[in-house]
């Protein structure tokens, strides 16, 4: 009973993990940067939802304040693209890395200046509630955060494969030269990626606040995250989020199981270990370079 | 407009272009030779803290700069070299045999990280570097009966040919010991250029696949900039934890990491000026922000306020402006302003427009 507990307070974990990582892959595919901010993305995310909601700020209503936070994220991601990111099209993506670590060095100071350094958290309508199942004790976040999580992959999902824009965004991704030439309009696809991005961080913010605390820093939670997406192989969406929930899974794990001292390391040197042995993740998709 | 006349095939690989550029470079080495005796020790020390910095910024400006492998991981070299150096002086090795012997360890250390990290390109290895980073402050606390765990461990003074230096006792001395070794390093640097085996880092940077047409082994070549770059790194965290005086596992974090890689590109990525431009502005900046921060609290009429986490925010400003619109960092803007004088009438707005790139994918499908 106590490792089922585990299993699902780990879940939860992983699904926020997996949210982030959803993020990496998704501008990862779509432009072949890597978005080493998408963790100050979420941290971020959450701190503009609790700017609306909590009463000491402005004291909107929960339902209110989530379409809001979600569009200022998604404009935001929209708007980088727009103004920063798009000056590097066609640079090394060495570069484009130390571009988003400087962002997230900005994102992290304003968000301190902002909103202070002191862990906050988001007033939801779930907090503190529970459901047993049958001797389980859950608490009624951790059971959202994982709906939460199944319906937004599965929104994802049918709007990569049903919608126009959808598929533009998975020609666009795979092959810019052809999607251009079948009149895919490849630079405002990729700021609208940066967008999804956006909100797909602020859902990942959003739930991470409602069940615990975020401070500016926790955005260097966003290193996890890239345990997840590189476990998952950094090209596949599933991919990313079975990396998330791998991760998350572990670590309660390891903290019970392992010795003190050893468990934080587990995610790492898992990260290692798949980078050593199946560089290019478990679920791979990128081959031998060719000339 | 100044105009080099060659006489014969050395003067291309010359370390120095003519007498003019070597008579600049010997009187800036008098100049920083002779600072102790103009300089308080206040500034001295800040002079010492950025030759440091500018030797750990030439042993990434190896990997990163010339043989184009992105490390977000450098910071744990830094802590090899440092924690391998006070280890061997509590054992009792001389200084003069210590501190060479942590740069080597550091090195053959970096190579036998390296063979597995062969395999990574691009992000993939500045992940898997970045996660070093991070094992390593976990791996110090595990070693502490080595290591002084977070308890942390002193640098005692040390002993040069009977000479006591230590950073507080004896500032001059500590100065001149960190110029040397950035002096040799430098030189060394410069010759690593010339020979065939610099000549192959800059090929493998280019083009990987082009380079093996060439002749190149691309594994080995890559192991040994590894070795070499994590040696030099090793050399500046020896200094480092010696100018610290005290240090633990957390000395060395992630974030040393990642500011060393942001250095050396604000600095100017493959060039050996950018890693003293960078570290430059990495050792002088925090002074400047408290200069500037007194400054407005005096105009403004009050006290100085203390805005955590000012620094790091104003760092990421300045690269996010560097990256965007000069990708050379501060060395290409020089190199531009110098070329102006050199070539004074002539010189032409678009000389050094970037030709328009295309990204290559590395995905078949």
């Amino acid at each position: 009973m106590d490792n089922l507990q585990l299993l699902i307070s780990g879940l939860a974990n992983g699904c926020v993990y997996g949210l982030i990582a959803l993020g990496f892959v998704l501008i990862y595919k779509a432009t072949e940067a890597v978005n080493f901010a998408q963790g100050d993305f979420m941290m971020l995310g959450a701190f503009v939802t609790i700017g609306l909601t909590n009463t000491e700020y402005m004291g909107l209503p929960f339902w209110v304040a989530l379409p809001i936070s979600l569009g200022v994220m998604a404009a935001l991601g929209y708007l980088l693209d727009r103004l920063v990111i798009r000056r590097m099209f066609g640079q090394s993506q060495t570069a484009v890395v130390i571009l988003t670590i400087a962002l997230g060095f900005v994102i992290r100071f304003v968000a301190g200046l902002i909103w202070g350094h002191e862990p906050q958290s988001l007033e939801n309508p779930l907090a503190g509630k529970e459901v047993s199942f049958g001797g389980l004790v859950l608490g009624l976040e951790d059971v959202a955060v994982i709906i939460v999580t199944i319906l937004l992959t599965w929104g994802l999902y049918e709007f990569f494969n049903r919608t126009k824009l959808g598929m533009a965004m998975q020609g666009a991704s795979q092959n810019q030269l052809a999607a251009y030439y079948m009149g895919v309009p490849v630079k405002r696809v990729q700021g609208l990626i940066w967008g999804l991005a956006g909100a797909v961080a602020c859902v990942a913010g959003i739930l991470f606040a409602a069940k615990g605390a975020v401070d500016p820093n926790t955005g260097l939670m966003g290193i996890k995250a890239f345990a997840a997406a590189v476990i998952g192989g950094f090209g596949s969406l599933p991919g990313a989020l079975a990396g998330g929930l791998i991760v998350g899974v572990i670590e309660p794990f390891a903290s019970r199981y392992v010795a003190a001292g050893y468990s934080q390391i587990a995610p790492y040197a898992l990260l290692l270990a798949v980078l050593i042995f199946r560089p290019h993740g478990l679920f791979s998709q990128v081959r031998v370079k060719k000339v | 407009m100044r105009i080099v006349f060659k006489t014969n095939y050395m003067q291309d690989i010359r370390p120095w272009k003519d007498g003019y550029q070597l008579s600049l470079y010997l009187i800036l080495l008098a100049v920083v030779f002779a600072a102790p005796f103009f300089m308080d020790a206040f500034y001295l020390g800040e002079m010492t803290n950025v030759l440091i910095w500018a030797i750990a910024g030439l042993g990434l400006m190896i990997l990163t700069g010339h043989t184009g492998q992105a490390s977000l991981g450098h910071a744990a070299f830094l802590a090899m070299g440092c924690y391998a150096n006070i280890i061997l002086l509590d054992a009792g090795v001389p200084f003069m045999i210590a501190f060479p012997l942590a740069g080597i360890l550091t090195g053959i250390i970096g190579m036998v990280i390296a063979i597995p990290a062969l395999r990574l390109h691009g992000i993939y290895l500045a992940i898997a570097t970045m996660a070093m980073s991070i094992l390593v402050d976990d791996i110090i606390v595990l070693t502490e009966p080595w290591t002084g765990g977070v308890g942390g461990k002193y640098a005692p003074p040390v002993n040069i040919f009977g000479f006591m230096v230590d950073r507080w006792g004896t500032p001059r001395e500590f100065y001149y010991l960190v110029l040397v070794v950035s002096v040799i390093v430098t030189l060394g640097y410069i010759n690593l250029l010339r020979a065939p085996l610099g000549r192959s880092f800059i090929a493998l940077r280019d083009s990987e696949v082009s380079a093996q047409a060439m002749g190149i082994d691309v594994a080995r070549t890559k192991a040994i900039s590894f070795a070499i770059s994590c040696g030099i790194t090793g050399l500046a965290g020896a200094l480092m934890g010696l100018f610290a005086g005290a240090f633990n596992n957390e000395t060395f974090s992630v974030v040393i990491s990642i500011q060393l890689l942001m250095m050396i590109v604000i600095g100017g990525l493959g060039s050996i000026h950018g890693a003293f431009f960078g570290a430059i502005i990495v050792g002088f900046l925090p002074q400047f922000l408290s200069i500037a921060k007194e400054w407005v609290g005096a105009i403004a009429g009050g006290s100085s306020v203390a805005i955590p986490g000012l620094e790091f925010g104003i760092f990421g400003m300045i690269l996010i402006i560097f990256i965007l619109f000069e990708p050379m960092g501060i060395y290409g803007r020089w190199f531009k302003i110098r070329t102006w004088f050199e070539l004074f009438p002539f010189y032409r707005k678009d000389m050094f427009k970037r030709q328009k790139s295309y990204l290559k994918t590395e995905r078949l499908r």
